[in-house]
């Protein structure tokens, strides 16, 4: 088994991300929020400030390491609220079939429909900006993906008489789910997780960077963002950083998802192919 | 005798798997006479299948030449250059393939598949190559051939197809037709058919065949001579009524012993399925002397520890055996 | 070829529906959601005998079933409701941003396929090269950028250090505007492209067919040109059909950095100000787009691919 350089990179990549995240407190040098000092204001990249102030003299390195905190949480969440409500109606759905089934179908066809920033967008409009509603915004929208990959396999296995097998052997739908089915999807889902975790932060970025996520002064890397694009002329390090801290975080659960694909599900059920 | 068209000598192929190199072809020699019909036996994996593709020049990565010499009419094509065996394949060299279905491009009409030969090596151009597939069509016995000209190979059934793919081969009248397990995917009344159609279009066009196939009965019925490949070497080759009649080589006995044979139970009573114990080994696991030392039933301690030699027979034969009869 | 139009027509509807319906019930049912975000959009609170008139007018206390079959009545006939910010027809705010959307997303879909399926081939084409590698580290790094953050540094190159183009608006509606915001847009779904037709086109290479092709004797460039581009294509379509909904998801966010006046920012916009018709509106218009394209998808899909024809 072995792992191609893409794991080993994507890995350390989000190690990164995980370690800056954890140790946020000790690591930053300034506290993101309370520590703005206007005479400070937009500074270049210094000894004192290694990336600069924002234009209300805060460091722009403590912020974008707690940001780290805000984007990780907000990305493992929802992500870990889509695969749930996914897996749940994807199981269900190709077990059960009939009725329960057309109605998760035409839930999933409704989803695909609907982009889903424009989804999430509707969802933050009715609830509100903040964390909160941004999570759940967000946990809401991304599960199609998860319930298809569920569904087929349940049906795979049906036809492979391995659901009719354990029922003749007395197991009960729920124990059958569990022990058959489940640990034969768990390889694609970890890897739709991964990916789907970079997703929900690029998404969090688009929606605080619109101002309806994470609200200043909370240092998300997305609304650091959006305060950055009015001084884009004046102080382009502000637009630097954060947005490389994304994309740094984004590519290394890529390619760590790429990479966990070519173990855990080699027949590609995951491929977007 | 004159120059056979094929004279194939000490053919190696290896294996490049996991940074190691395997044998999958060894001391491969035969020779295939103009217009003759030539039959390569063996099971699957034996390597008879690279062989032919070794003779075409489309051996690909991890499979490559070893070693020896491929002439062709005189001429050695084992080094020639990817442009001069793009000249020989479809004009002096053509083959077909097992699988009709995957073999044709299912996004272009096999009309325009079999003109595209014309095209190719002659220089026509469209219109008037289309013309000709629809002859070529007619040819292989495919009927309405001026509306199928039109139709996609999902619309043709198996049989047809493998008709298809022998217009293609045939068109521009090669010298050597390479046929691979050509009626193996097809249902048995077919398979008589296509056999048939090959055998009469050969003998016309006097275009020599190398049959491949896992099937001896229906190698004998329509080669002059054959071969039998057992983990890629040659162990046997006499003309096709001397094999059935007198097989000189263990395994050739085994596979004629194990057909079953109409009125048999008739006069010997109820009998079981006579088969060759054993697997064949496996590329990797190819045992040392004679790699058919573990199935066979006259083996003896020199069997197991050198490759025996290669013993002419008359009437071109060889047998490959320590203890042949 | 008509009557697949048609049937992919029929299936379109109740998905249509269906959004109607769910947009519906988002803004509607939810308790509040509709009045009272008049008042958050910073106004003083309206007088209660003000809300209750409104509450009449806009019929907000007819039972459910008359509300739902009075909006989707409405919405078929192309009245959206009247916008609380503007005071206009939704229909009319809506209409006149139609044309810079589907611009940009037709814009930023022939950039992602022109550059994304070229690069997916070529790197197919010559696996292990040094552009295989270049290409598909550039196309993963494509897939995990932030597309306006891609847009902001190439607003900083080109147009604010370089001043070769307009850094924002829509301008006179030329193709100078054009080019920042569309390469900005698509340079997602271009990197997904670039992977899929590579993965795609090897698929090809290996397949029998192509085997076929080589023992007639064909040159591997006329293999490529008359056996692997078709059916290497088909594949990639279906993909190109599936981004065009996350593509016009992104757009939303790279209209407003631009302040491209579309569909999507208008939509943010009114979802700042709590503008409900304007945003279930919007919405519509957006999922009616993503139908439209990709039936159009699906159409040329039956264009190239006959065994679906002959079904």
């Amino acid at each position: 088994m072995r792992l191609g350089a893409n794991t080993y990179v994507g890995g350390a990549l989000v190690g990164l991300a995980l370690t800056v995240a954890i140790l946020a407190p000790w690591i930053a040098l300034y506290d993101p929020v309370m520590d703005a000092n206007l005479m400070n204001a937009e500074l270049p990249p210094s000894w004192e400030f290694p990336f600069g102030t924002d234009a209300q003299g805060r460091d722009i390195y403590s912020r974008i390491v707690y940001g780290a905190r805000i984007s990780l949480t907000v990305g493992i969440v929802s992500q870990m609220c889509n695969s749930l409500i996914g897996v749940t109606l994807g199981l269900t759905a190709g077990f059960w079939g009939g009725w329960w089934d057309d109605v998760v179908s035409g839930l999933t066809n409704l989803m695909l429909a609907i982009p889903s920033l424009v989804f999430a967008l509707a969802i933050m409009a009715i609830l509100g900006p903040g964390l909160v509603s941004l999570v759940i915004a967000l946990g809401l929208t991304a599960w199609s993906y998860s319930c298809r990959i569920a569904r087929a396999q349940v049906l795979s296995l049906k036809s492979q008489g391995y659901i009719q097998a354990a029922r003749i052997l007395g197991y009960g739908d729920l124990r059958i789910m569990f022990t058959q089915v489940l640990p034969n999807i768990l390889g694609p889902l970890i890897v739709i997780a991964t990916l789907g975790m970079g997703g929900a932060i690029l998404s969090e970025a688009a929606l605080s960077f619109l101002g309806l996520g994470i609200r200043p002064p909370f240092p998300s890397w997305g609304s650091m963002l959006s305060e950055a694009r009015d001084q884009i002329r004046a102080a382009p390090w502000l637009s630097v950083f954060p947005g490389l801290a994304i994309f740094l975080t984004v590519l290394g659960l890529n390619l760590l998802g790429d990479g966990l694909r070519d173990i855990l599900d080699p027949q590609s059920t995951t491929r977007r192919a | 005798m004159s120059t056979p068209l094929l004279a194939v000598h000490d053919l190696n192929i290896a294996l490049a798997s996991d940074n190691k190199s395997y044998s999958a072809v060894e001391s491969v020699s035969f020779e295939i006479g103009r217009g003759e019909a030539f039959g390569l036996v063996g099971e699957s994996g034996c390597g008879k299948s690279i062989t032919a593709l070794a003779v075409m020049g489309l051996l690909r990565r991890p499979l490559s030449l070893g070693g020896g010499r491929i002439v062709l009419d005189g001429q050695e094509i084992q080094d020639a250059s990817p442009a001069e065996m793009r000249r020989l394949r479809g004009s002096r060299i053509a083959m077909i393939f097992q699988e009709p279905m995957t073999a044709l491009n299912p996004l272009s009409p096999v009309g325009r598949q079999i003109a595209e030969m014309f095209v190719l090596h002659q220089g026509t151009g469209w219109k008037e190559a289309m013309d000709r597939a629809e002859d070529a069509l007619r040819q292989v016995r495919v009927p309405s051939p001026e509306r199928r000209i039109k139709d996609y190979p999902h619309q043709l059934s198996g049989g047809m197809r493998q008709r298809v793919m022998i217009a293609i081969a045939l068109a521009c009248s090669p010298d050597l037709l390479i046929a691979d397990e050509p009626t193996t995917a097809l249902d048995v009344t077919v398979q008589a058919e296509i056999i048939d159609l090959m055998a009469e279009l050969c003998a016309a066009k006097g275009t020599a065949i190398l049959m491949i196939s896992h099937d001896l009965g229906l190698v004998a019925n329509m080669c002059q001579r054959v071969a039998v490949m057992y983990a890629g070497r040659i162990v046997e080759a006499q003309p096709a009524h001397a094999i059935f009649a007198t097989p000189r080589h263990p395994y050739t006995r085994g596979l004629v012993d194990s057909l079953p044979r109409l009125g048999e139970r008739a006069r010997r009573g109820r009998q079981r399925l006579r088969e060759i114990a054993g697997v064949v080994p496996s590329i990797a696991a190819y045992p040392p002397g004679c790699r058919f030392n573990p199935r066979c039933s006259a083996v003896t301690d020199i069997c197991r520890t050198t490759a025996p030699a290669i013993t002419t027979l008359p009437a071109d034969g060889l047998v490959r055996c320590h203890h042949h009869d | 070829m008509l009557l697949v139009l048609g049937r992919r027509l029929f299936n379109v509807i109740p998905t249509l529906l269906a959004v109607i319906a769910l947009v519906f019930l988002l803004f509607s049912v939810l308790p509040g959601s509709f009045i009272s975000g008049m008042n958050e959009d910073g106004r003083s609170a309206i007088d209660p005998a003000v809300m209750e008139r409104m509450r009449k007018e806009m019929g907000l206390d007819d039972p459910l079933p008359e509300r739902f079959a009075k909006y989707v009545a409405h919405t078929v006939t192309g009245d959206l409701g009247i916008s609380f910010r503007t005071r206009e027809p939704v229909t009319k705010l809506i209409g006149a941003r139609v044309w810079p959307s589907l611009k940009l997303v037709l814009a930023a879909m022939v950039f992602a396929v022109c550059v994304g399926v070229t690069l997916g081939f070529v790197a197919a084409l010559k696996p292990g090269s040094l552009i295989d590698t270049v290409s598909m580290v550039g196309a993963i790094s494509g897939l995990s950028l932030s597309q306006f953050w891609f847009g902001l540094m190439l607003m900083y190159l080109f147009a604010l250090q370089l001043n070769w183009l307009p850094s924002f608006g829509y301008g006179d509606g030329g193709l100078r505007n054009l080019i920042l915001p569309a390469v900005a847009l698509g340079v997602g779904p271009m990197a997904l492209l670039a992977r899929t037709t590579r993965a795609a086109v090897l698929d090809v290479l290996n397949a029998d067919f192509v085997r076929t092709a080589r023992s007639k004797g064909m040159s591997e460039r006329l293999v490529v040109k008359w056996h692997v581009l078709r059916n290497a294509l088909v594949l990639v379509i279906t993909i190109v059909g599936l981004q065009v909904g996350s593509l016009m998801g992104q757009a939303v966010v790279v209209e407003k950095l631009f302040s491209w006046p579309g569909i999507g920012s208008l939509m943010v916009d009114s979802v700042f100000q709590r503008d409900m018709p304007a945003v279930q509106g919007c919405i519509l218009m957006i999922v009616l787009f993503f139908l439209a394209i990709n039936t159009l998808v699906d159409m040329a899909y039956v264009a190239i691919d006959p065994r679906i024809r002959y079904r």
